[in-house]
């Protein structure tokens, strides 16, 4: 008699747990599609590249460009500016690794690996976000005649390298390459 | 019989200090566990469950779109598309909650016919019924807007028609459909609302269902035989009997709405509204939404001026007493007995005024021309006349069946009776 | 329980009697009507094809899709446009990334305003949307005796000749959604010279199967060899017509194949969900009866 009332009781809840589980299974797999829409769509990644026509830039003057709702600074860097930058050593920098996303991530911060490269060092292409808190640094300004970000007066250098104020990390360098001398994509 | 005593004991020290200061799971537990319920509800008790499903469904899927969707005529009809095609399970979220609209109101109106069959309005329920024809008409108020926001052409002409209907009063008329309308026609200013209103009304609704159920666990649920509830054996508790009863029906009910959003999402749609809205060029056939047909139906049906009153505001009356006539339900049925299962000439008459509501609405998907307004016209005689005949006349002069005393009882008998029949059948075999 | 069951099914067995038979008076009604009054468009009803894409497993057929597009690119695009189509999208027709970036360059798109404020044309890119043939409705008015042509993004969706009783009712069961491509195919092919004694409006064509009138003013747009197909597929105007309603399906439900089958896993799961919980709601209430 115990012996039957144990198997029915087993096969009870068998089916209770089987419900019970398939229950939550399904209900999280219902909850899925919300969280997926929050992801970016279609047309938002297509956009995630862009071409932009540097012809026009000479030595000295730079250009700010929308890249993934954000500004990237191109600038056609100055000999002086470079040299400016090339004199900083790496242990006066308070980041000293590149941060571009083009190489390795243990990178030098050195000016070279700042720029777009060997026989390109004139250009540097950044994203024009402050690494503090978001703010957009003004051009060509602070106390190393690169950036500075007015919201909370971080000062970059020529390199867009983070030299003093409260911001992390050096400017980023996004992923981009010259697809023709004058034509550079970004992303 | 609910407002009983509370048998919630918390089994845990936390549970004592929560009880102490926020009984909260008190009260879940009062109302969704042990709750008592007539032990012989029978399906049609599950929609209020699937309602409340529904409810979420689109109050959830509604949020996420309106992540996505813009409220301007310039790019609302665009947008709805990247919904459709670029944004992840856009199509899918967008389909469940087009189509979850449709479900919401299958589902109401058999909530609403059960209510009618089973005389749950009656006293001392009125409010709870009264309650629920509120529910009913913000539920009418928010589709219309939602079918609104897509920007189709059966959106934009829609809108001007349903606003037109406030044209039908005297002297103030204009100055209501434009103050509906923030212009002289449907524009920005009329979408920019209505989906501000679209989005605040399922809340409302929401709080107005949260009264229902209040007035509900203090009256107590009817059930199919009419009689309170009058011992303990009457009842059964709410969980886990209501509970998994109702959860198999909402399961059944998500079945053939999945059907729907997966294999023919477009079905209960107007081809039109996939066209842009244009207010130079009305569509062929402007015809709502399924469940607005009977109404449109009553709307079209007065031809002719009664009186003082032109026809097209005695459409425009028709059509809101049509909806209007529900609320004072409970006073016009004066039956003694609440239940059709003991009045066998209203359960005819019932079942007609069922097939009127059908026929309604299927003569409202029909172009107002020739037989069809007289058809509608008969129709809609019929559907004034159950509530304001029917009702009060029969109650007074039906002689109703024997009824039993008590719900154990009826439940008993009807289990002997089926325990006969299977001994016949098995004899027989 | 099983009387519950049993009182609810009979509540709607005479629910849907009840429906069925009214709704029977009112169509029976209706035809007596329809004699001698105004004609109803179509003249013909939409003639029913086999799709790939119908039923609960359809899919596209990617060669059909592509010819379909052929056609639409060589024929109809003159004067439809696609407005709500991006070229990055046609990679489901089964184009490599690359052929898709060599079909948007063969288009000219609108960016701008460049450095000097000039609206400039450059070739499209993936990201892109078909441009359309015309500047605005009232030039494609103006080129098109008065008449815009409609953008053919939701074509497939936008177009549905009535089905009438109780054809609509087995549409539920037979999971019929393809009356916009049944219409667009019927339409393609249906070109006739009018009967006798029917006067259309100068400039129209007569078409019985046109939903708004029993002529329109698109002159017939295909011709046999009109488009020449690689893969060996007849160069018919009944085949171009089949392969370009195929592909205006694709263009207004993009996601119809993954929708059917995530279907079919939600009914599966909703199956065996509900058996278990029925099984589990008949435990409970063996307690009580």
């Amino acid at each position: 008699m115990s012996a039957t009332d144990s198997t029915e009781h087993t096969r009870r809840d068998f089916l209770y747990v089987a419900t019970g589980v398939a229950g939550v299974v399904g209900g999280a797999a219902a909850l899925w599609p919300f969280i997926d829409q929050m992801r970016p769509d279609a047309s938002t990644l297509a956009l995630a590249s862009i071409q932009v026509d540097v012809s026009g830039v000479e030595p000295g003057m730079s250009l700010t460009v929308k890249w993934r709702g954000q500004p990237v600074f191109i600038r056609n860097r100055t000999e002086a500016e470079m040299e400016a930058a090339r004199q900083v050593p790496l242990s006066e920098l308070k980041d000293p690794l590149a941060r571009n996303e083009n190489l390795n991530a243990d990178a030098p911060a050195t000016d070279i690996e700042r720029s777009a490269g060997e026989g390109r060092e004139n250009w540097l292409v950044m994203i024009g976000v402050c690494t503090h808190l978001g703010c957009v640094p003004l051009g060509q300004a602070g106390d190393f005649g690169g950036w500075f970000c007015p919201c909370h007066g971080s000062h970059y250098d020529t390199a867009g390298r983070i030299r003093t104020g409260p911001a992390p990390e050096n400017l980023p360098v996004p992923v981009f390459e010259f697809v023709s001398d004058t034509v550079i994509q970004i992303g | 019989m609910s407002h009983g005593h509370s048998t919630y004991t918390p089994k845990t020290g936390l549970g004592r200090w929560m009880d102490a200061r926020l009984p909260l799971p008190r009260l879940i537990y009062d109302s969704f566990v042990a709750y008592p319920v007539p032990r012989n509800l029978n399906y049609a008790y599950t929609f209020g469950g699937i309602l409340s499903l529904m409810l979420g469904v689109q109050l959830l899927t509604g949020i996420v779109l309106a992540m996505h969707y813009a409220a301007n005529t310039e790019i609302a009809f665009a947008s709805i598309e990247r919904i459709m095609r670029d944004v992840n399970s856009g199509w899918l979220l967008r389909y469940l909650h087009s189509n979850g609209a449709s479900f919401f109101f299958v589902a109401v109106y058999v909530h609403i016919f059960r209510g009618l069959y089973y005389g749950s309005y009656k006293a001392p329920r009125e409010l709870l019924w009264i309650l629920g024809c509120i529910i009913y008409l913000l539920m009418m108020a928010t589709a219309f807007m939602g079918y609104v926001l897509p920007w189709g052409q059966m959106s934009f002409w829609g809108a001007t028609v349903i606003t037109g209907f406030f044209t039908a009063i005297p002297l103030v008329g204009d100055w209501i459909q434009q103050l509906l309308l923030g212009g002289f026609a449907v524009e920005n200013p009329t979408l920019n609302r209505f989906f501000s209103l679209h989005y605040l009304l399922p809340f409302m609704i929401a709080g107005v269902v949260v009264l229902h159920i209040w007035a509900l666990h203090v009256t107590g649920q009817t059930n199919p035989t009419g009689i309170e509830v009058k011992q303990k054996t009457d009842t059964v508790a709410f969980t886990p009997y209501a509970t998994i009863k109702d959860g198999f029906a909402m399961v059944v009910f998500l079945f053939v709405f999945a059907y729907f959003v997966f294999y023919i999402p477009n079905y209960l749609g107007h081809a039109d509204n996939y066209i842009e809205a244009n207010p130079l060029q009305t569509p062929a056939h402007i015809v709502p939404e399924w469940y607005f047909l009977p109404f449109y139906a009553i709307l079209r049906a007065i031809t002719f001026n009664i009186g003082p009153i032109d026809s097209k505001l005695g459409g425009v009356l028709a059509m809101f007493g049509s909806i209007a006539v529900l609320f004072v339900v409970p006073w016009l049925d004066t039956s003694k007995v609440r239940s059709a299962v003991y009045r066998p000439w209203y359960r005819l008459f019932f079942w007609l005024f069922v097939a009127d509501a059908i026929f309604l609405g299927w003569l409202g998907s029909r172009p107002a021309e020739g037989i069809y307004v007289a058809l509608a016209q008969v129709a809609t005689f019929y559907y004034f006349a159950f509530f304001l005949i029917v009702m009060p006349v029969l109650g007074l002069i039906e002689t109703p069946r024997r009824l039993p005393n008590s719900i154990t009882e009826a439940v008993l008998e009807k289990n002997k009776r089926g325990m006969r029949a299977t001994a016949q059948t098995a004899g027989e075999g | 329980m099983r009387k519950g069951i049993m009182a609810m099914k009979s509540f709607l067995h005479v629910l849907a009697a009840l429906g069925l038979g009214v709704a029977f008076a009112g169509s029976a009604a209706a035809q007596g009507e329809d004699e001698g009054g105004t004609p109803h468009y179509p003249l013909k009803k939409p003639v029913e094809q086999s799709w790939s894409f119908s039923g609960p497993f359809g899919t596209y057929d990617k060669g059909q899709l592509q010819r379909g597009f052929k056609v639409y690119r060589e024929v109809c695009a003159s004067c439809h446009s696609l407005d709500l189509v991006a070229f990055r999208t046609l990679e489901d027709l089964g184009y490599t990334d690359e052929q898709v970036r060599a079909i948007a360059a063969e288009y000219e798109v609108e960016d701008g305003p460049d450095d000097a404020g000039e609206m400039f044309m450059r070739p499209a890119v993936p990201s892109d949307y078909f441009p359309s043939a015309f500047a605005n409705p009232e030039q494609a008015a103006a080129s098109n005796n008065g008449a815009v042509p409609p953008d053919f993004s939701l074509m497939a969706k936008a177009r549905a000749a009535e089905r009438g009783f109780p054809t609509f009712i087995f549409d539920v069961f037979t999971q019929y959604a393809e009356g916009g491509v049944d219409y667009s195919y019927s339409l393609l092919t249906g070109y006739e010279e009018p009967p006798q004694g029917l006067e259309i409006p100068e400039g129209t064509y007569y078409n019985p199967y046109f939903l708004s009138g029993p002529s329109l003013a698109m002159a017939p747009p295909l011709a046999d060899g009109l488009v020449s197909y690689d893969d060996g597929s007849p160069e018919t105007v009944d085949q171009y017509s089949r392969d370009v309603s195929a592909f205006l399906m694709w263009a207004a439900e993009p996601h119809l194949e993954s929708r059917k089958q995530m279907g079919f896993t939600v009914m599966i799961f909703l199956i065996v969900f509900g058996g278990l919980v029925y099984l589990t709601k008949r435990k409970i209430w063996s307690e009580v009866h």
